[in-house]
């Protein structure tokens, strides 16, 4: 479903991302992991389209989108996450996710109702994901005024208020207790029956080898490895990129 | 009591002025076109009803019209800078919208008059107003309900989806652009309709001055529009009536008396204000504090 074909992302003389070629099939869950700066934000802010790549492209579901404005790809089906919380503070939750509800069949739905008032799949469309991610009592609380936690989830909220077909998860158990992590996990697998893929940016272990079905590592801007979770973990080059070769250590 | 019916008059053209500055200030982008947009409004109303002989109100819709159609125009290039550059470039287009109707002559012969925009002596002569027997009072009104349907249209618009996306394009370009919002639609749509919005309450300003001129439309006057939503606060239109009422009623006119020292006061009291209120007069905590009083109020009638 999504394709990346020798992307490069340099940053002046930094290679941030050195030609990385990486496959996404529909329905699966693959996680994206690697050391601190091996340039795995830089590959989900290259599939969103927050800058322009320096060499290779992106195609998602046949279509070349390497040149697409940022807004078009979440209509057409690419939604994300940030690392760093970027939520509209000074609006509702309730409001959080409404302006997020751009997705092409939303759009579709009459102008006036659309913009307007919601019409009424709109709102429910928007109760239900409140429900989901547990916030519907906070449904009129400003955006700012949530704990840490709830801001986590409102964000997961409104990146899938759009419909995405694929979800850029950007370290989504940052911060977490384990108990939210446990409910993190549930989340993202019930998101994944329900048909959206997802690509998911992590640091925590034990989530990633929980619900990940491949997972891919990069290390200096350039993929290592791919493959199931035990062969990645049994993979003497991953080790080596966490841990450092037997000398150093 | 003409003084005070005047003053209301002013009011209430700024009023709009303030308003129009407000729907751009909603995605936060600081303009200082407004002023070029009510001038525009201005000279096309006053020439609509004095050279044409329209009627008040299709010329002041037109006038609308096209102050909002510039708007647009000038917000594709202008809204692809940010912040200070913005501030700049809108001032630019305010001060050559000043400098093109200092240079417009189109005059045409009435008898022994001679009608029309005259460069820098002004527009002189547009009487509509007196011609149709509207009395002081009369203006007033019209010039209130005109305020008064614009301020429903947009605390209508504030509280649809269009309201939360103008703000949450203020808030995070790089967020609304990431869950799907075009900005630049956005922000030239904010634009245009704050145009719009100026163009009316221009072309109400020619004719009840009767006589407009290019040194009216200056920096100061776009400082003032933006002055207004922003002491005002952003949480709705309300805010932005309450400023223009403050300033133009009690620091400009309220404090009269005391001569050469009004405009020193005039700065001070401004950045108390400010720092009082920093949200704006009318903010958030202020809107729920009335409501909540409002409420209450209710309960007991009710009881």
């Amino acid at each position: 479903m999504l394709e990346l074909r020798k992307i490069s992302k340099h940053f002046g003389g930094v290679r941030a991302v050195d030609g990385v070629d990486l496959a996404v099939a529909r329905g699966e869950i693959l996680a994206l992991i690697g050391p601190n700066g091996s340039g795995k934000s830089t590959i989900v802010n290259l599939i969103c389209g927050l800058f322009p790549l320096t060499a290779g492209r992106v195609v998602f579901d046949g279509a070349d989108i390497t040149d697409a404005p940022m807004h078009a790809r979440v209509s057409g089906g690419v939604a994300r996450t940030f690392q760093n919380i970027r939520l509209f503070g000074q609006l509702t939750v309730w409001q959080n996710l409404w302006v997020a509800q751009n997705s092409g069949e939303q759009r579709r739905q009459s102008f006036g109702r659309r913009w307007f008032g919601g019409s009424r799949g709109a709102r429910g469309e928007v109760e239900r994901t409140l429900e989901f991610f547990d916030l519907a009592h906070k449904s009129n609380e400003l955006a700012a005024n949530l704990a840490f936690g709830e801001q986590r989830r409102l964000e997961f909220a409104r990146a899938l208020s759009a419909k995405p077909a694929l979800l850029l998860l950007d370290e989504p158990a940052a911060g977490m207790n384990a108990e939210e992590i446990d409910q993190l996990d549930n989340r993202i697998r019930k998101v994944r029956d329900d048909g959206v893929t997802v690509l998911l940016i992590e640091h925590h272990m034990e989530l990633v080898m929980s619900i990940a079905d491949r997972i891919a590592v990069l290390n200096f801007g350039r993929k290592i490895a791919e493959g199931t979770p035990a062969s990645v973990q049994a993979n003497p080059l991953v080790r080596e990129a966490y841990l450092g070769t037997p000398e150093q250590a | 009591m003409d003084f005070y019916l005047g003053l209301i008059q002013i009011i209430g053209v700024h009023t709009l002025l303030g308003l129009s500055a407000y729907c751009v200030l909603l995605t936060g982008q600081v303009s200082l076109a407004q002023a070029g947009f009510f001038a525009i409004g201005a000279y096309v109303a006053g020439m609509l009803t004095v050279l044409a002989q329209w009627p008040l109100i299709p010329a002041l819709a037109v006038s609308a019209v096209v102050a909002g159609a510039v708007a647009c125009a000038v917000g594709f290039p202008a809204l692809r800078v940010k912040g200070l550059m913005l501030v700049v470039a809108t001032v630019a287009f305010g001060e050559a919208v000043r400098l093109f109707f200092f240079n417009f002559t189109y005059q045409i012969q009435a008898g022994t008059l001679h009608l029309g925009p005259h460069g820098a002596e002004g527009f002189r002569q547009i009487r509509y107003f007196p011609e149709h027997g509207w009395s002081t009072l009369d203006v007033v009104l019209f010039i209130w309900i005109v305020v008064a349907l614009v301020m429903a249209g947009l605390w209508w618009l504030d509280h649809s989806r269009v309201g939360a996306v103008l703000r949450a394009v203020g808030e995070d370009e790089l967020a609304a652009q990431s869950v799907g919002i075009n900005i630049t639609a956005v922000k030239v749509s904010a634009m245009t309709v704050g145009g719009f919005i100026a163009g009316i309450g221009g072309g109400i300003f020619a004719h009840y001055t009767t006589h407009i001129e290019h040194a009216q439309f200056g920096v100061v006057l776009a400082t003032f529009a933006i002055a207004y939503p922003i002491l005002g606060g952003l949480s709705n239109v309300f805010g932005t009536l309450l400023a223009a009422v403050f300033i133009q009623g009690f620091l400009i006119e309220g404090l009269r008396f005391m001569g050469d020292w009004r405009n020193l006061l005039f700065g001070g009291l401004i950045v108390l204000a400010m720092n009082v209120r920093p949200r704006g007069l009318l903010d958030a905590g202020t809107t729920r504090a009335l409501k909540r009083l409002f409420a209450a109020g209710k309960e007991r009638s009710g009881a």
